[in-house]
């Protein structure tokens, strides 16, 4: 057991574990975010994506001793105050979940994939989401919600 | 004779699966319990007065007709509405609060659902078979238009009016005249309950009436899934929260043979809870759970010589017991029309196991406070947990209580959950509330299965190129969707129990999903065969209007039968499974290694729509999870081991595995609303399967695979 100081959302977190404890185990359990979810511990499904420094991230198979000193951004410090993201926004108009567990990592990937690519086209937005997968099967509204986001930005 | 309840179908084998656990009963609780349950069978309720007064918690069957079960309006005006039911993504907690804002005249924002709190909620068997619009929406329906009723007789006892001037508008009764007075409802009730039953008379809105429903509105709580507030199960907190591993066996049927616990005991924090075959730890934190769990050594004895994925399907034929279930289901003559057949179809379609796969696996947390314990767990039978959870620690019902916040969803697949009691087995032992989640091996190894099953089909035509008999065999898969909707004067449909080596049950559609792929596939086959057309062959089959509509629409809207594009091919499906209609065609294309899904059309028709957005969601989802058991989900397994039970191993619809799809919604307000979340899923195999055929063989058997021609 080590120390390791996290950077999330802005707060630098000192933590006691093992360098290859999951990042994702710490913020739900630890530091009391829980909008990133665990939904395989395998990095197959995309629910726990947090951004490690602007880059959409799966959390629950991140180690915490990778990511000291980097910055962590979760689902948590998206929205600014009761302002809402653009990303989350556009998530509700398209209506781009049904359950809602996927969501807050499908709206991290939406914000990674929009800093490095601002005009996906449907391709370029299942190659990249392709990580990330909705059970209830919304992909054809995250893909608007996507596209509405991005169009938001763009004007 | 013991009678079937009609919201219970035969093939939910999930709810026949003896408890997984005994616990050792503790001296002095058992006492205890003799105490609460007066020595005798009968418990007796201690539920608080209020509660057992309003109808909610409670045992019964059936649902109560008293009116505060299902609504408060508070002196505020604000509404809180009861229901037992589950939200799981289905949009209920939105569409059955247009039922009420409807009824009662209220605006959506003045209304708050308490679901699935076996305390606060009336009693509800489970949130399946598309039963919340068909059932639960009229009864809350008629709920709010008593209260309406209500309301309006007091305004009109406070103002010494005639009731007939007064109308209910807005949250408030006002007077229908110019400049009249108006009462809001909180004045109104002043936050008293409304007394009295349900009536069956209040005037309700005709459905070519109806303001709220009808309406594409948004989901209630969309802020909190966008924004990671709204708390799932996983994400409930408690004082004094510690979090809990279960040490699981590898395989079903496997039992310890030795277990070595010294290490995990060792560890700061950490209790191993031991009871019976049960081995669990509990720990400060989910990291040190982990590695307490990790560090206990279990020698297992593991059960041999039972099926795989590959034997499956002689194994259950093998086993089956004939007529099982509903089956046997005749109509004329089979064996004399078969001697005069001009020509006979006969197939046999294999159908594997697949898993739900929830994004949110099995979770509770459990908290027990003076004998009494309350767990949060996604379910879709809270009062079913309860009832398992009160026979697992020999307690009255009333003292559980169980509640499920709107869950990572279940697709059916979460009506039982050993979770629950495994949770409430660790927290009893540490005296702290225990939180466990399921790691996503656990979630498919112990939730349960969409049965596997095979399917015989024996048809044949008369010289006429007409159906003149049809014998279908469903073998354990179940008998969902057994009968065929098409006109045969000479048919046997059978449904066989076999004996199923791993757990199985429930699934969004049930065996509808099978028996439509077989079954569309063969009256494809046999078209073929013919050589006339699949739809005209359907046509002259279909006697129900409405089956015939929506496939007169996916073919006038899809372009049958000409593919939208070169190089493609379209097959087409329909059918008919909880009082709704569906029909869907789907455009392939060639690949180098087989094909590609290019497009999916579906028109589909559930009577009367109560949010077309809402519903439009529900189809296009069920379309995808559709593709997921047409195309590639099949659990692989050996003696009780399943061998693809993680994300990496068993592939579920992703993005790129999603064509453009479109949804053609009839909406029928000559029609009750029927089930929805279900039926749309029946025909996406089949109408792939016939596609393909385009291009070589179509082995009989899901998924759906191309052999070379």
């Amino acid at each position: 057991m080590a120390p390791f100081n996290l950077l999330v959302n802005g707060k630098v977190h000192h933590v006691e574990g093992a360098p290859e404890d999951s990042l994702l185990s710490v913020l739900r359990y630890e530091l009391g975010l829980t909008g990133s979810k665990f939904g395989c511990g395998e990095g197959f499904c995309g629910a726990c994506t947090v951004l490690i420094d602007g880059q959409a991230t799966r959390s629950c198979v991140t180690r915490i001793g990778q990511v000291a000193g980097k910055d962590i951004k979760t689902i948590e410090s998206l929205a600014d105050g009761d302002k809402l993201h653009p990303v989350q926004q556009a998530f509700i108009e398209a209506e781009a979940f049904q359950c809602g567990y996927c969501t807050t990592g499908m709206v991290m990937a939406t914000v990674s994939l929009l800093e490095s690519t601002p005009n996906p086209s449907e391709a370029d937005i299942a190659r990249v989401m392709d990580r990330n997968v909705c059970r209830c099967g919304t992909y054809p509204r995250i893909v608007k919600a996507i596209q509405l986001a991005a169009r938001r930005s763009a004007t | 004779m013991i009678e079937r309840d009609p919201e219970i179908e035969p093939e939910r084998y999930e709810l026949a699966e003896p408890p997984q656990y005994h616990f050792e009963v503790d001296r002095r609780d058992f006492l205890k319990v003799l105490t609460v349950m007066g020595g005798g069978l009968l418990v007796v309720s201690s539920l608080p007065a209020s509660a057992q007064e309003t109808g909610r918690g409670g045992t019964g069957g059936t649902a109560p007709n008293d009116l505060a079960s299902w609504l408060h309006i508070s002196q505020d005006g604000h509404v809180t509405a009861y229901t037992g039911k589950v939200e799981i993504g289905q949009n209920i907690r939105t569409s059955l609060g247009q039922t009420i804002a409807d009824e009662l005249r209220v605006p959506m924002a003045s209304i708050t659902f308490v679901m699935a709190d076996t305390d606060l909620t009336p009693f509800d068997q489970g949130t399946f078979g598309s039963r919340t619009t068909p059932t639960m929406a009229p009864v809350l329906a008629r709920a709010a238009a008593t209260a309406r009723e209500m309301l309006i007789d007091l305004a009109a006892a406070k103002w010494s009016v005639d009731r007939a001037t007064l109308e209910a508008r807005v949250g408030a009764v006002v007077e229908k005249s110019a400049h009249g007075r108006s009462a809001t409802f909180g004045e109104l009730t002043r936050g008293q309950n409304l007394t009295g039953r349900v009536s069956q008379s209040a005037p309700e809105l005709p459905r070519d009436k109806w303001v709220i429903r009808g309406q594409a509105l948004h989901k209630v709580n969309a802020r909190d899934i966008v924004t990671g507030r709204h708390e799932f199960t996983p994400d409930v907190v408690r004082p004094g929260l510690l979090i809990g591993r279960v040490v699981h066996p590898p395989a079903v049927g496997a039992t310890p043979k030795s277990v070595d616990d010294s290490k995990a005991r060792a560890m700061p924090g950490v209790t191993v809870v031991r009871d019976g075959d049960f081995i669990g730890v509990v720990a400060p934190n989910e990291r040190a759970a982990r590695r307490a769990a990790a560090a206990i050594s279990v020698e297992w004895n593991l059960p041999t010589g039972l099926p795989t994925s590959e034997t499956i399907f002689e194994h259950l034929k093998k086993t089956a017991v004939p007529d099982g279930g509903r089956g046997g289901d005749r109509t004329g003559n089979v064996a004399a029309a078969r001697t005069s057949a001009a020509r006979t179809f006969d197939a046999t379609f294999d159908i594997p196991y697949i898993a739900h796969v929830p994004l949110e696996p099995r979770a509770a947390v459990a908290e027990w406070t003076g004998g009494k314990v309350t767990v949060w767990t996604g379910t879709q039978r809270p009062f079913g947990i309860r009832g398992d959870l009160a026979q697992a620690f020999r307690l009255a019902e009333d003292r559980v209580r169980v509640i499920a916040p709107d869950f990572g969803s279940g697709y059916g697949g979460k009506h039982t959950n050993a979770a629950a009691i495994e949770a409430a087995r660790l927290a009893k032992a540490v005296a702290h509330p225990v939180k466990l989640v399921y790691t996503r091996a656990e979630e498919f190894m112990w939730g349960y299965f969409r049965p596997a099953g095979v399917i015989a089909i024996s048809a044949g035509v008369d010289a006429n190129g007409k159906l003149a008999f049809w014998e279908f065999d469903n073998y354990n898969s179940g008998n969902s969707g057994l009968l065929t909707p098409y006109a045969v004067p000479n048919k046997r449909e059978s449904f066989h129990n076999a004996d199923s080596p791993l757990k199985q049950g429930s699934y969004r559609g049930l065996a509808a999903t099978a028996n439509h792929y077989a079954r569309e596939m063969h009256m494809d086959t046999i078209a073929r065969g013919l050589g006339v057309d699949p739809v005209e062959f359907r046509l002259t089959h279909i006697t129900e209007p409405r089956l015939r509509d929506v496939l007169q629409t996916v073919v006038a809207k899809s372009g049958w039968p000409h593919p939208s594009a070169d190089g493609r091919a379209i097959g087409i499906a329909c059918g008919t499974e909880k009082g709704s209609y569906i029909a869907t065609a789907a455009e392939v294309s060639r690949t180098p290694d087989g094909f590609k899904v290019e497009r999916i059309v579906a028109a589909f028709e559930c009577g009367a729509i109560v949010n077309p957005d809402g519903l439009n969601n529900q189809v296009e989802g069920a379309i995808v999870q559709g593709l997921g058991g047409a195309l590639f989900e099949e659990i692989k397994f050996a003696n009780g081991e399943i061998l693809n039970g993680t994300m990496a191993g068993y592939r579920v619809p992703r993005f790129r595995d999603v064509p453009p799809i479109e949804v053609h919604l009839i909406d029928r307000r000559d029609l009750p609303s029927a089930g929805a979340g279900e039926t749309p899923i029946v025909c996406v195999a089949p109408a792939i399967g016939s596609a393909v055929r385009a291009f070589g063989t179509v082995p009989a058997r899901l998924p759906v695979t191309l052999s070379a021609k």
